[in-house]
């Protein structure tokens, strides 16, 4: 039998990392969190890019946070406040004929008819279908090819779930989850461009178009019944810190500046790390927030695992693809047909289907988007904290820009792109341009650099249904103890995948706990 | 001599190679018969496989092993590589040593079994029954090695049986009679090297010949003049088949099913279920299969590996094994009459608790006389050691015939 864990050392102080290491110390187990960067939070992490102008430089919309990590840590008492909740979605028009999507409402003098009712059964259909996959979130993935009761009892629930959506939506559910958007929102919509704003759920983060495969899936997991998108007070960092704060109340050791060169091994199980100024440190445990290419190789070295098990995660797919724009404004940007209080809602640029889907083809062939899907927050329209009095930020997320971009991406090539960026944002913003104070571009390898995540990739290792629940990231790791004894994983790389969820920290101490693997 | 060019876009259409030593062996195939080993054009049987195999107990056979699959491992991370490659410590093996060893999946299953030559610090060379270039490759990542299959730039002949060393020093190859079982040596020849190891297949005194394929013609003649008066003859794979099943050798293919080639995963084997405990080192931290090697151990392996003595001399090929109550408990997967050890033997494959030396068993027998089929149940019974295992195979230096 494996004896108790008294001691774990986390590598990462991402927001997984943080939540893990409130788990653990709340059980009593004396943990060490070592963030290489100056703060907490990882790609969850609030931070000035102009003097006076404060960004959520990675994630910076909060819409998966789980409710039950919520309450147990008493993030709220740990300073989590919300600056705006249930944003609507609004699928934005150069001529001002906007949608505005609200859960199963469709608003704004673009929505049709016809599509206000397709809405509603669309969004309870997926918030249906979406509990079977999100429902998954807290549980230990069941391990493959074995008997024990715990596997099959959790094997037994998906099908159990699977089979309670009734004759009807069962048959739905299995034929859609694993096909794409188009084909989907096409059966559903009349409306070009309500579909191009829908689709944007499926694709968004990943390395999909909206004919490709797998998308429905992604799509599933931006429903989250009822909760919709929220903009923490302070920016995304506010959500790391209120975790970094629970953990330290439980008796966590938080260090910032501490990267981690290498994990230590005693003969055939991982004993502590060594950081990069040579500092060594011991746990009987070590847990990895990192992604698991960074972990596995970086960290360990592909030499400590079996080939097999070394081979799956070298194929894992971690091409980031998405990048970062953060405007300081001196003024409230104007939106065609938008008045001021729809300026904090979570706006989309995505045209129509056809517009998401020729954005991507670029990135296929290692190009950026010549014409590129934004997905916009002016967050300081809620909260005064991130800008001077009368200025604001913008801060978008725009798809695709490659991670191996064809030629690198070299100045000449940020250049370029934030030049798209901003000639598009242009046409629905008119005079954007001339309120434009500082520009920060962060491509799929800035933030790698920064947020130490390899490919600069939104989920660490691409979302798909071969990367779900026991496949995550790949077998033999997806219960999140490793091959390797004593090492486990609690980032993102693991069921149920990225996000602001808290859900992988927190699973991977029950896992850490449980002792299993 | 090098019989094709590799590099030629071409090459595909030549399908099957003749070896670099077909001249020859085209001279002495009086069957004129030709099966092929991978790449390779190769002989079944010259004139008579049973004189082949007599001369390789008697005398001395040389048989074409150019097809079998070598790799050249290279760089700083040669001997992490290795050791995370196969079962056993490979750090334990000395330059100029050779060492038999097995590899395995992440699931402890068998991929294949061979030999690596530790040709110098930081060198060695994986020769293999099967094809491995894109296990190696998928092993490279995260060492610093170079790997390359280098099966056509080197060619081998083995020379084995009780008169091979006489041969080798009628060739004036100085010190060869030094060199100890599982040792190598490299000599001036033709203005080349010529490598030499004691090894083989065939459970008896003998050597393997390594030597670039430009140099194989010139090689074999001088063999085969410095054999002429002990008994040297070219011997073909069904004669060297009945070498190994006597010696207790397994192959490929044969006696279990190379883990990546086989579909259904209960069809493999692992180190254990084929007698092959020596070769694994649990005091290794990490290589292929250990998790998983290791909860066999703990957990009890499903078959075992057994030679039977079985009675009278019908040959048991593709028999059925029962325990004495008649239950199935197995099948013989390798099987022939020992002229040497004159005894009915087999390898076989049997459902644990079965398998323990002396334990009595049943083989059911096919046989056909003059076109009539019999059946026969003969009583076997598992022995421990091979069934030819001559102290002349350790004796250093050897007897000089
Ligand atoms: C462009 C972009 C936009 C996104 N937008 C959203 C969004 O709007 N909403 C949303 O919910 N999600 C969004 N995401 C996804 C979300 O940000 C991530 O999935 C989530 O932050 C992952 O959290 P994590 O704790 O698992 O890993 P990370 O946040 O990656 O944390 C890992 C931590 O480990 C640290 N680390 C790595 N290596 C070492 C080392 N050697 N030593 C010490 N520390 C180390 C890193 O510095 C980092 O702090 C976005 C992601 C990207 C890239």
């Amino acid at each position: 039998m494996t004896k108790a864990v008294k001691s774990a050392l986390i590598i990462g102080g991402g927001h997984n990392g943080l939540a893990c290491a409130a788990y653990l110390a709340r059980a009593g187990v004396q943990v060490t969190v070592l963030e290489a960067a100056e703060r907490f939070g990882g790609a969850a992490v609030t931070r000035e890019f102009a003097p006076g102008f404060q960004i959520s430089a990675g994630a910076h919309l909060l819409f998966a946070l789980d409710e039950k990590i919520r309450s147990e840590l008493q993030l709220e008492q740990h300073g989590l406040e919300m600056a705006a909740t249930a944003l609507e979605t609004i699928g934005l028009d150069e001529d001002g004929d906007y949608v505005s999507i609200a859960g199963g409402t469709l608003s704004g003098p673009g929505a049709l008819d016809e599509d206000k009712t397709a809405m509603t059964r669309y969004q309870r259909q997926m918030n249906r279908f979406a509990d079977v996959i999100w429902g998954l979130k807290d549980q230990l993935p069941p391990r493959m090819g074995t008997t024990a009761k715990d596997d099959l009892l959790s094997l037994g629930k998906l099908g159990l779930k699977i089979r309670r959506l009734g004759t009807e939506d069962m048959r739905e559910f299995l034929r859609i989850t694993g096909i794409n958007v188009y084909d989907i929102l096409q059966e559903r919509f009349t409306s070009e461009h309500l579909k191009g704003a829908l689709s944007v759920d499926g694709t968004l983060g990943t390395f999909l178009g909206t004919r490709s495969n797998n998308s429905v899936f992604c799509a599933l997991h931006r429903f989250n019944r009822g909760r919709d998108y929220a903009l923490p007070k302070g920016g995304m960092g506010a959500v790391s810190e209120a975790l970094a704060a629970a953990a330290k109340a439980a008796g966590a050791t938080l260090r910032t500046n501490a990267t981690v060169a290498s994990i230590t091994m005693d003969f055939d199980r991982a004993s502590g790390v060594t950081l990069s100024d040579g500092e060594t440190l011991e746990a009987d445990v070590v847990i990895s927030n990192a992604d698991p290419k960074t972990t596995f190789f970086k960290l360990l070295g592909a030499r400590h695992l079996e080939a097999g098990f070394a081979n799956r995660v070298h194929h894992l797919r971690t091409r980031g693809c998405v990048a970062k724009l953060h405007l300081a404004l001196d003024g409230l940007p104007g939106f065609t047909g938008l008045d001021e209080t729809q300026l904090g809602k979570r706006l989309l640029i995505a045209a129509d289907m056809q517009y998401v889907e020729h954005a991507f083809n670029h990135a296929k062939y290692g190009e950026y988007a010549q014409e590129p899907v934004l997905e916009i927050t002016v967050p300081s329209v809620h909260d005064a904290t991130l800008a001077p009095a009368g200025q604001h930020v913008l801060s978008a997320n725009v798809a695709w820009a490659p991670y191996d971009l064809k030629g690198g991406w070299t100045e000449v090539a940020r250049a370029d792109f934030l030049e798209r960026c901003l000639s598009v944002l242009e046409r629905y913003a008119p005079g954007l341009r001339g309120q434009i104070l500082h520009s920060e571009l962060l491509t799929p390898v800035d933030m790698e650099q920064e947020f130490g995540m390899t490919g600069g990739h939104w989920h660490h290792v691409e979302l798909a249904l071969d990367a779900f629940l026991m496949m995550r990231p790949t077998p033999g790791a997806a219960q999140y103890a490793t091959p390797v004894n004593g090492l486990y994983l609690c980032g993102a790389g693991s069921h149920p995948g990225g996000n602001v969820t808290g859900c992988v920290g927190r699973n991977a101490a029950k896992a850490v706990l449980k002792g299993q693997g | 001599m090098k019989t094709f060019n590799i590099d030629s876009p071409m090459h595909h259409k030549t399908k099957v190679f003749p070896s670099p030593f077909h001249s020859r062996q085209a001279e002495w195939n009086e069957n004129k018969e030709w099966s092929r080993w991978y790449d390779y054009l190769s002989v079944p049987s010259y004139t008579d496989e049973t004189m082949e195999y007599f001369a390789g107990r008697n005398t001395c056979g040389v048989f074409d092993i150019t097809p079998m699959t070598k790799h050249l491992i290279t760089g700083p991370d040669a001997l992490p590589f290795m050791n995370r490659l196969v079962t056993r410590d490979v750090s334990k093996l000395k330059p100029g040593r050779v060492g038999y060893s097995v590899w395995c999946d992440d699931r402890g299953q068998v991929i294949d079994d061979g030999t690596i030559f530790h040709l110098q610090q930081g060198q060695y060379r994986l020769c293999s029954q099967e094809h491995q270039i894109d296990w190696l490759m998928i092993n490279a990542h995260g060492f610093d090695v170079s790997i390359v299959e280098d099966t056509h730039d080197v060619a081998g002949l083995a020379l084995q049986g009780p008169t091979s060393c006489a041969v080798l020093r009628k060739m004036n190859l100085p010190g060869i009679e030094n060199l100890t079982p599982f040792g190598m040596a490299s000599f001036d020849f033709e203005g080349t090297q010529l490598m030499i190891s004691r090894t083989g297949f065939t459970g008896d005194l003998g050597y393997e010949l390594w030597i670039d394929p430009d140099h194989a013609e010139v090689l074999w003649d001088r063999l085969f003049a410095a054999g002429e008066l002990h008994g040297i003859r070219p011997m073909g794979s069904d004669a060297l088949e009945m070498l190994r099943i006597e010696a207790g050798f397994i192959m490929a293919g044969a006696d279990f099913a190379p883990a990546l080639h086989t579909v259904r995963s209960k069809n493999t084997r692992s180190p254990f279920e084929l007698g092959l405990d020596w070769l694994v080192d649990f005091k290794k931290p990490v290589f292929n299969g250990r998790q998983a090697l290791l909860k066999e151990q703990q957990q009890g392996s499903r078959y075992a590996l057994v030679k039977l003595d079985i009675e009278d001399n019908k040959a048991a090929e593709h028999s059925y094994v029962y325990d004495t109550r008649e239950r199935n408990i197995g099948w013989v997967t390798s099987a022939m009459w020992s002229p040497s050890a004159k005894k009915n033997i087999a390898l076989a494959t049997v459902k644990r608790p079965h398998g323990k030396v002396d334990e009595r068993m049943l083989v059911e027998i096919y046989y056909q006389r003059e076109l009539a089929w019999s059946r026969k149940m003969a009583q076997a019974v598992v022995v421990e050691q091979p069934f030819w295992d001559p102290p002349r195979r350790r004796q250093t230096p050897p007897a000089d015939w």
